[in-house]
């Protein structure tokens, strides 16, 4: 199946007029992952018994029906091993469904298989996956991103039409962004967290990468919407997001200077400027503002979701489930032996960071202090949405760095995902849409919306997709008729 | 201003451990991280209240009505050790109760 | 030297619930292990909390039976600690917003007395059963698992081991009457920390704490503090100092040993619960609940002895726990004389619960059969001797007593035109007895009486009898 010509609703055409049937269509997107899959490296397990299901008919009015769909494997999908691409939870297999997976197989999407992520997706790059790394499958020697690097390069390479990702710091945008397919986050409280693996429960929210921007929107609607699993969802109607109006006429678009300064590479800003141009001339209202306490995102992540991850992944204590160490002759053995050597090092400074920022003597200077800087950023959001639509600026400063160059620097990883954290830090949908090349790696461009006001984002995604030729463009590992 | 010391004691919070080599490693890693954390100190956040959540709702409560769980079986599935239908795991050593 | 004493107490009661703080599983006692759980009590990866409506309510009940002043507006936080009963290695609770604070209860020691102040309570979640074998292993159950608690902590007021033990007895009656817990220390519905420091009288800085644990009835706490402030007024008299420690009451030896010596304070690493809201509890539920609340002891107290006219000894003995004042009032509802309900209850029933080790609600006795027993004695059906047959019988079986009384031909004869011709054929009988009374010998009536009953084989009601064979001598 060539999914670099389809859209899900050509596919639901395709499935209704009986031109391939659901089984056929599970089946060969188990063939594109078997092809490449060696090479990226994008998936950590495959559903092949879904090729075995039975063909059956296809409603005209389910327009997700027997459509394949990746999930990122630290989302609990139920008999299938879900092991956030950590050794701690290498064999688990979960004994209940995340709402989100419920919802998408309710309406009648085929769970294809679980991609590969930076362990318990703490990370950039995905390189800190217990399953190894995954490829840039535009140069193979560069990373997808991350943490959902799995799920952008399994769209980018065309093995799924679309995937499920999960971003804490910009997780869906950063990787759509590196692997040039589009990206998003929904408002914190759209779509339930119950089954996701909790990374930092005030910043985690599920999103989707596709290549076009409508398998997104129908995929979104699809999962939506408040869970009485999970008490920060919202009770907000969710709107019929895959009905796009690809206009931006009179939009008012704000680009933060402080967006457009922080080290972002000459390249990549000629793209984001080329596309913000775009709006205009479509006719959106583009003005410079300033996003002021932007400038600490990044302090005030690090040290939030550390701290909320220090107290998530302390289950994690070889008693329940997961890992437990072999030679184990007391209690303070199996949590200090299991831990020590079910994460990784990349897991383990984050746990580290935070259980120091919430320590006796160091809460209020490090924990506090970060979240009433938080409470600043949120307040410069609201000023801005005050007077306009949208925000929009380049969705990371650089196109996808190389395998292996920053893995040990966790300082300049982290100043990676400066211009995504502001979002998730306010709560904010979000979206990466790829707007162009630079030294022939995608770029994206990033658009952040006031709270539920995912539509918007979807419309001028959608304006940047018809006006770029970027769906023409694919990257050396896939597509090529 | 982070010392081996300091990363040993936050290791024993997290039940963590580290050979000589890695804690060697994790002081520096962590001692560079915190640096930048202390940029925070030049904002002046007097008054301003901390944002620790994003719920979209207040008060939000379940009515009490008891539901059932999984079965045992499958609560314990993926239990490491198990007998009788308990969880089964080393004892601590000391004489501590609780 | 002598010495001042002050105590603190951290007292967690469980609240009645059908289902857990933060999970919809079943509360339930008993049950085999692990089969009242579900994915949140595991603490599976990707499970969240919700908060249970009714345990919130109950502890404001608390709260206010408590005259604590109730937070409007409050959040969850969560403790970090590891453990093999604690699945999330958090426990989550309330500590920068508790439910309520300031709070206070009356208590009474030798006639004086005292307000005890409540510092705060909060609301929060039990941990499961980690129970330590021989094998070298634990054996985890987690059915207790989030069970709803409310932690009460007192203010530094309590002065004595006496003190203390007249708090937890107050704590536990106010609390019992509201409904909100079953406060059973033997059955783990209250458990009890205390920590105890001493410190030279006149002394403006407190002792150093010791805190104290394994403490399984209101008796331990007293029999513990008492030992622990000996202990420590013997080590300060010996020149020695005071370890900040935990010890655990033995109750084989009466003594206190030492469990572990603390290095500092517990690190919890505390911050707000991020997967809960921010909670608004309005002026209007909290109003709304305070006319939910039963009657408290101390109003039912005084409505007995001032509107029933029971003794003011008697009338703290039937609302000592909620259970009996009920009954009591339940009873005296149906029309039965209250003294007499009072007395039954403070004497027959009593001995019975005492004698066969039982709580009120395990016995078959209801209210509907005690007036009844009550209001045939009062309307002469059967004698006080025959009522203590069908008090025992009611009680064990649950029978009912005009049935039962009928059924065993227990009926007293009262009816003038039955007992009259008897009277008179036995006066025929005994003309001498008649000449006896008449000259003075009161005996003489008495073997009369005994004639008619022996007659009536019993049954004759013996203030009837009175009467007409009084009436009945004055005729000849």
């Amino acid at each position: 199946m060539n999914y670099f010509d389809e859209t899900i609703t050509s596919l639901h055409q395709k499935l209704v007029t009986k031109q391939i049937s659901n089984a056929e269509l599970a089946q060969a997107t188990l063939d594109n992952i078997d092809k490449t899959n060696d090479t990226i490296n994008s998936f950590i397990s495959v559903n092949t018994s879904i090729g075995q299901e039975p063909a059956f008919e296809i409603a005209a009015d389910q327009p997700l029906q027997g459509i394949p769909l990746a999930i990122k494997d630290n989302i609990l999908t139920k008999d299938l091993k879900t092991t956030a691409a950590s050794k701690m939870l290498a064999n688990f297999r979960p004994i209940y469904e995340a709402t989100v997976v419920d919802r998408a197989l309710r309406a009648g999407m085929v769970n294809i298989g679980k991609t590969n992520l930076d362990e318990f997706a703490m990370g950039s790059s995905t390189e800190t996956s217990y399953f190894g790394a995954t490829k840039n499958p535009w140069n193979l020697n560069k990373v997808p991103g991350g943490s959902s690097g799995g799920s952008a390069a399994a769209v980018a390479s065309g093995q799924v039409i679309a995937a499920l990702g999960t971003d804490t710091g910009g997780s869906v945008r950063q990787p759509a962004s590196f692997n040039g397919v589009f990206g998003i986050k929904p408002t914190y409280g759209r779509v339930s967290r119950w089954g996701v693996i909790a990374f930092s429960s005030s910043l985690d929210q599920v999103g989707i990468l596709s290549r076009h921007v409508v398998d997104s929107a129908q995929i979104l609607e699809a999962i939506s919407g408040y869970d009485k699993h999970d008490d920060t969802t919202s009770t907000q109607e969710v709107p019929a997001f895959s009905k796009i109006k690809a206009d931006v006429k009179g939009l008012r678009v704000a680009v933060p200077e402080e967006f457009m300064g922080y080290g972002v590479d000459p390249k990549v800003k000629e793209q984001v400027q080329k596309a913000i141009n775009t709006l205009q001339q479509q006719g959106a209202v583009v003005e410079s503002v300033q996003l002021p306490h932007a400038q600490y995102a990044v302090q005030v992540y690090y040290i939030i979701a550390s701290s909320e991850a220090s107290s998530n992944l302390q289950r994690y204590d070889g008693i329940r489930y997961g890992y437990r160490a072999d030679d184990v002759h007391n209690l303070e053995d199996v949590y200090i032996k299991s831990r020590s050597e079910g994460f990784g090092d990349e897991v383990k400074r984050r746990i580290m960071l935070g259980s120091f920022a919430l320590s006796a003597g160091y809460f209020d200077a490090y924990f506090n202090k970060a979240a009433q800087v938080r409470t600043l950023i949120i307040e410069d959001f609201k000023k801005i949405f005050a007077d306009y639509d949208l925000v929009v600026g380049p969705t990371a400063p650089t196109t996808a760095f190389d395998l292996n160059s920053r893995i040990d620097d966790p300082v300049v990883m982290y100043m990676n995902d400066i211009l995504t954290i502001p979002a998730n830090l306010a709560g904010l949908p979000a979206a990466s849409v790829p707007v162009g090349l630079a030294d022939n790696m995608p770029v994206g461009l990033q658009l952040i919306a006031p709270p539920f006001a995912e539509q918007t984002i979807f419309n001028a995604a959608q304006v940047l997709e018809n006006e770029s030729n970027f769906l023409q463009m694919q990257p050396k590992m896939g597509g090529q008729k | 201003m982070l010392d081996k010391e300091l990363v040993q004691h936050v290791a024993h919070l997290s039940k963590l451990e580290f050979d000589e080599a890695d804690l060697e490693k994790f002081t520096l890693q962590l001692d560079e991280i915190i640096q930048m954390e202390n940029e925070l100190t030049a904002v002046d956040t007097t008054n301003v209240r901390p944002t620790t959540h994003i719920a979209r709702q207040e008060s939000t409560f379940r009515a009490d009505e008891p539901q059932k769980g999984p079965s045992r079986t499958e609560l314990l599935s993926n239990v490491p050790e198990q007998a009788d239908g308990f969880i089964k795991v080393p004892s601590i050593l000391t004489t501590e109760e609780d | 030297m002598n010495f001042e004493t002050t105590i603190g107490l951290e007292v967690h009661v469980e609240l009645k619930t059908k289902s857990k703080m933060y999970s919809p599983s079943p509360v339930s006692y008993g049950a085999a292990p692990n089969t009242m759980t579900n994915v949140i009590d595991f603490g599976f990866p990707g499970v969240l909390p919700t908060l249970n409506k009714n345990a919130y309510r109950l502890g404001i009940m608390v709260a206010l039976a408590l005259n604590a002043e109730v937070e409007h507006h409050t959040h969850f936080d969560r403790k970090n600690y590891f453990y093999p009963d604690n699945p999330k290695a958090y426990q989550i609770t309330q500590k920068e917003k508790p439910l309520a604070h300031d709070g206070w209860v009356e208590i009474e020691v030798n006639g004086q007395h005292k307000k005890i102040g409540i510092e705060e309570m909060h609301v929060e979640e039990d941990a499961g059963k980690n129970t330590h074998a021989t094998d070298g292993y634990s054996y985890v159950d987690l059915n207790r698992q989030g069970t709803p608690l409310i932690e009460i902590v007192s203010k530094p007021d309590i002065t004595s081991p006496e003190e203390a033990h007249a708090y937890l007895e107050r704590l536990r009656q106010i609390i019992q009457f509201t409904g909100a817990s079953d406060v059973k220390m033997e059955e783990g519905s209250m458990r009890v920390d205390t920590n105890i420091s001493i410190r030279p009288i006149g002394s403006d800085k407190l002792g150093q704490k010791v805190e104290l644990k394994n403490l399984n009835s209101f008796k331990h706490v007293l029999n513990g503090l008492a030992y622990e402030q000996k202990r420590q007024a013997d080590i300060l008299r010996a020149g020695g100092s005071i370890g900040q420690e935990t010890r655990r009451y033995d109750e084989a030896t009466g003594s206190t040993i030492l469990m572990r010596v603390k290095e500092g304070a517990d690190d919890y690493r505390y911050f707000p619960e991020p997967d809960l809201p921010d909670y608004h509890i309005t002026s209007e539920w909290i109003e709304q609940i305070s006319h939910e609340i039963p009657e408290m002891p101390d109003k039912r107290r005084q409505r007995y002895i001032k509107e029933l006219g029971i003794p003011e000894y008697d009338a703290g003995v039937l609302t000592d726990t909620k259970e009996m004042s009920d009954f009591f009032d339940q009873t005296v509802a149906l029309n039965a004389d209250p003294k007499q309900v009072s007395n039954w209850l403070m004497v027959n029933v009593n001995a019975y619960l005492n004698e066969n080790n039982l709580d009120l609600e395990q016995t078959k006795l209801t209210p509907q059969n005690l007036a009844m027993m009550i209001n045939l004695v009062k309307d002469g059906t059967i004698s006080s001797k025959i009522a203590k047959k069908v008090f025992a019988e009611t009680i064990a079986n649950g029978t009912d007593p005009k049935a039962w009384v009928e059924q065993k031909g227990m009926v007293q004869q009262s009816d003038p035109a039955v007992l009259e011709p008897i009277i008179n054929q036995i006066l025929d009988d005994n003309e001498q007895s008649i000449i006896d009374f008449k000259n003075g010998k009161d005996r003489a009536f008495g073997f009369l009486v005994g004639q008619i009953m022996k007659q009536t084989r019993g049954k004759a009601n013996p203030k009837v009898v009175n009467q007409l064979l009084t009436a009945e001598i004055n005729k000849r």
